[in-house]
C-alpha cells in the first residue's frame, strides 16, 4: 500500500511536473497562457499509436518521430496563432482553447472516440517489499527526474538559459541588452511543446489514450502551476508532486475516491491560493497584485 | 395625436437613424414573431435554446467582459441553479415559476462565494480559480450519486409550460427582460444607473478606481451577484425546457462555450454575446442536420472563432457595427454608413477621403 502510493505518486507527480514546467515555461517568458498545452501532450500519444500500430515503426523511433513532429506543430500553431495576438493576453487563452478542441475534435473525428493503448517501453516488473512495480513505472520515473535535471541545467549553467531568465523578467530591457526577444519566444515555445511531448511520450502506455485526455491533466496543471507561483518553474515541480501525491492518496484511501481525486487537488490549490495570493513560490509582480 | 407624432419623432431619431438598433429591433420582431411563422418544434427549440444559452453568455459579459473579473467557470452559476431547480422541482414538487427564481437566488449566493477570491486575485489567476470550482463540484456530485444523480443527472422534471409555444414565448420574455436589464446595468453613458460607468472603470484600472473613492469591492461583489443571478435564471430555465440537469451543464467545455460566444460576438457589449449566440449555435445546429456537417460541425466552429480572433480581435459585431455607423466627429451623434454628412449639425463626416 505505502509502496504503491509512493511510486504511482511519483509518476503522477512526475509527469504533471513535466506538464506544468513547460506550460510554466512559456507563461513566465511570453505571458502566453497555453491552454493547449495537455492538447500537445495528447497529440503526442496518438503519434506514437499511429506509429507503432499502423505503420510498424519500431517504439522507440516512433517516439522520436512523435516528439519532432509535435515540436514542430506547436512552433507552426506559435508562429500562426498566438504571435499574432500576444499583447492580448486573453485572446492567446482564447485562441488556445479553440485550438486545443480543434485538436480533440480532430482526433474524435479520425480515431473515434473509444480508449486505445500502446504497448509498453519496457515490459515486465521487479518486486519491491512484495510490491508489484513496472518497469514501465520505473522508466517514468527515472525519465521524468533526467529531463527536470535537464531543464534545471539548461535554465540555471547555460547562457540560452541566462537569456531566458533575462527575458521573462523584463522583456524591454532584455531586449535592450542585445537578446532577440522573439527568438527567445520561439526556442521557449519549442522547449515547451517538446516537454508536453516527452510526457505523452512517457505516460501514453501507463494511463489509456482518447480525444479527452487532455482536460484532466489540464485542470491538474493549471492548478499545480498556480499553487507553485505562476512563471516560477521550480515552485511548479512542487506544486506539481503535492497534487499528484494528493491525487493518489485521495485514490487509495478514500472510498469513492476516483471521482474526488480532482476536486481534493483543486480544494487545495483554491485554499493556498487564499492564503498566499502569489502562490507558493511565487514571485509578486507589483501589477498584478490588488 | 400629438404625441403620436412626438413618438413617431422620437422613434426616428433614435432607432431608424441608427443602423445597430435597427438590427436590435428586427432581431426583437423576429424573435417574437417567430411562432406566428412556422411551428415547426425543431427550429422552435433552437431558438429557445438559442435564447437560454445567449442569457447565460450575457450573464458572463457582465462579469468579465465590462468588469473585467475574468471567471473561466461561469458554467458553476448555470449548473448549480439548474441542479437547484431540479432537485426542488422533483423532490418538493415546486413548480417551475418557483424553482427557477429559487434557483437564480441560489445562483446569486453562490456567485458572492466565487467572488471571494477576486478580493485577492487579478486576470489571469482568478481566471484558473474560477475554472476550477464547477470541476470541484462535479467531483462532489459524482461523489454522491444517489443524491444528484451522478453521470446521469436528474431526470423527469416538470415542463416549463404544458404548450411548446407558451414555453417559448416564457423564456423569449424573460430573456428579453433580463438583457434589457443588463443592458441598461451596464451602459456607461447611463443617467439612471451610475453603475456601469463604475464597472468599466474597476476593468480599466482598479486601483485608480479605488483612490476615487470608489468601493471597488462591493461593486465587483454586486457585479459577480448580478451575473450568478442572470446566469442562475438561465440553468433554471434550461433545466425546465430539457426536462434533466446533467453534469454536462458543469464541465469545462460549458464554460468554455460562453466565453467563445460572447468573444465572438464581441466583448463587453452585451449585444455581441447575443449575436454570438445566436449565430453560432443554429448554425452548428443546421450543420448537423447534414451527415459530413454533423461529423465536422465542431471543427467548423473552432476554425471560424480562430479566424475571428485572428482577424476581428474586438468581435464580430464591433467590426461589422464600425462598417454600418459613423460617429460625427462634432457633436457625437451616430450615423448610418451612406451619409456624408451629419443628420443634426451638418458636419462632414469623411473629410480624408476627399
Amino acid at each position: 500500500m505505502v509502496i504503491d502510493i509512493l511510486v504511482n505518486g511519483l509518476v503522477a507527480g512526475g509527469i504533471y511536473a513535466v506538464l506544468a514546467v513547460g506550460f510554466s515555461l512559456i507563461f513566465g517568458v511570453a505571458r502566453i497562457v497555453n491552454m493547449a498545452h495537455t492538447a500537445f501532450y495528447m497529440l503526442t500519444a496518438y503519434f506514437i499509436f499511429v506509429g507503432t500500430t499502423m505503420f510498424n515503426i519500431p517504439l522507440v523511433a516512433s517516439l522520436l518521430i512523435a516528439i519532432g513532429l509535435i515540436t514542430i506543430i506547436g512552433l507552426i500553431c506559435f508562429k500562426l496563432f498566438f504571435d499574432r495576438v500576444k499583447q492580448h493576453e486573453t485572446t492567446v487563452m482564447i485562441i488556445s482553447v479553440a485550438l486545443a478542441m480543434l485538436f480533440q475534435e480532430i482526433l474524435f473525428l479520425v480515431f473515434g472516440g473509444h480508449y486505445t493503448g500502446i504497448p509498453p517501453i519496457a515490459k515486465g516488473f521487479v518486486d519491491i517489499a512484495s510490491i508489484r512495480v513496472s518497469y514501465q513505472h520505473i522508466f517514468a520515473i527515472v525519465t521524468t527526474g533526467l529531463i527536470l535535471l535537464g531543464l534545471w541545467l539548461l535554465l540555471s549553467k547555460t547562457g540560452l538559459g541566462k537569456a531566458i531568465r533575462a527575458v521573462s523578467q523584463d522583456r524591454e530591457i532584455a531586449n535592450l541588452m542585445g537578446i532577440n526577444v522573439n527568438q527567445i519566444f520561439l526556442i521557449v515555445m519549442g522547449i515547451s511543446v517538446a516537454l508536453a511531448g516527452l510526457a505523452g511520450a512517457v505516460i501514453a502506455p501507463i494511463y489509456m489514450v482518447s480525444p479527452l485526455m487532455w482536460i484532466q491533466p489540464l485542470t491538474i496543471v493549471l492548478a499545480s502551476v498556480v499553487l507553485g507561483g505562476l512563471g516560477s518553474v521550480g515552485g511548479c515541480v512542487v506544486g506539481a508532486l503535492i497534487l499528484g501525491y494528493t491525487e493518489i492518496i485521495v485514490t487509495f484511501l478514500v472510498p469513492g475516491g476516483a471521482s474526488l481525486r480532482g476536486a481534493v487537488s483543486m480544494s487545495i490549490m483554491v485554499v493556498v491560493l487564499l492564503v498566499r495570493p502569489e502562490g507558493l513560490f511565487g514571485v509578486v509582480f507589483e501589477e498584478e497584485r490588488l | 395625436m400629438t404625441y403620436l407624432l412626438l413618438w413617431y419623432g422620437w422613434f426616428r431619431g433614435e432607432i431608424l437613424a441608427i443602423p445597430g438598433r435597427v438590427i436590435a429591433l428586427l432581431f426583437f420582431l423576429v424573435l417574437f414573431g417567430a411562432p406566428l411563422v412556422t411551428q415547426d418544434p425543431y427550429y422552435l427549440r433552437i431558438i429557445t435554446l438559442a435564447t437560454v444559452f445567449a442569457l447565460f453568455a450575457t450573464s458572463w459579459d457582465v462579469l468579465s467582459g465590462f468588469t473585467g473579473q475574468i471567471n473561466l467557470g461561469h458554467a458553476l452559476f448555470f449548473g448549480v441553479s439548474g441542479y437547484m431547480a431540479g432537485l426542488l422541482n422533483t423532490h418538493f414538487g415546486m413548480p417551475p415559476w418557483l424553482t427557477i427564481p429559487t434557483g437564480a437566488l441560489t445562483g446569486v449566493a453562490v456567485g458572492l462565494i466565487a467572488g471571494i477570491p477576486a478580493l485577492r486575485l487579478r486576470g489571469i489567476y482568478l481566471g484558473l480559480v474560477t475554472l476550477t470550482f464547477p470541476l470541484i463540484l462535479l467531483g462532489i456530485f459524482f461523489t454522491f450519486p444517489e443524491f444528484t444523480g451522478g453521470e446521469l443527472g436528474i431526470s423527469g422534471i416538470e415542463r416549463l409550460a404544458f404548450s411548446r409555444i407558451l414555453s417559448y414565448y416564457i423564456v423569449v420574455a424573460v430573456f428579453t427582460l433580463s438583457v434589457f436589464f443588463m443592458w441598461k446595468f451596464t451602459d456607461a453613458g447611463s443617467k439612471i444607473f451610475r453603475v456601469g460607468l463604475i464597472l468599466h472603470a474597476i476593468r480599466e484600472d482598479e486601483i485608480t478606481a479605488r483612490a476615487s473613492g470608489i468601493n471597488t469591492t462591493g461593486y465587483k461583489f454586486l457585479a459577480f451577484a448580478v451575473s450568478g443571478f442572470f446566469a442562475g435564471i438561465a440553468g433554471g430555465l434550461f433545466v425546465h425546457y430539457m426536462r434533466i440537469a446533467a453534469p454536462s451543464m458543469l464541465e469545462l467545455v460549458f464554460s468554455f462555450q460562453a466565453i467563445l460566444w460572447t468573444i465572438f460576438g464581441g466583448v463587453a457589449t452585451i449585444y455581441g454575446a447575443v449575436a454570438g449566440v445566436f449565430i453560432l449555435f443554429p448554425m452548428l445546429e443546421l450543420l448537423s442536420l447534414t451527415e459530413w456537417g454533423e461529423q465536422s460541425r465542431f471543427i467548423i466552429f473552432t476554425v471560424i472563432l480562430i479566424l475571428t480572433l485572428l482577424f476581428m480581435p474586438e468581435g464580430l459585431t464591433v467590426w461589422v457595427l464600425d462598417k454600418l455607423e459613423i460617429k460625427c466627429p462634432r457633436c457625437k451623434l451616430v450615423n448610418v454608413f451612406t451619409r456624408r454628412t451629419c443628420r443634426a449639425c451638418r458636419a462632414p463626416l469623411r473629410n480624408q477621403e476627399n
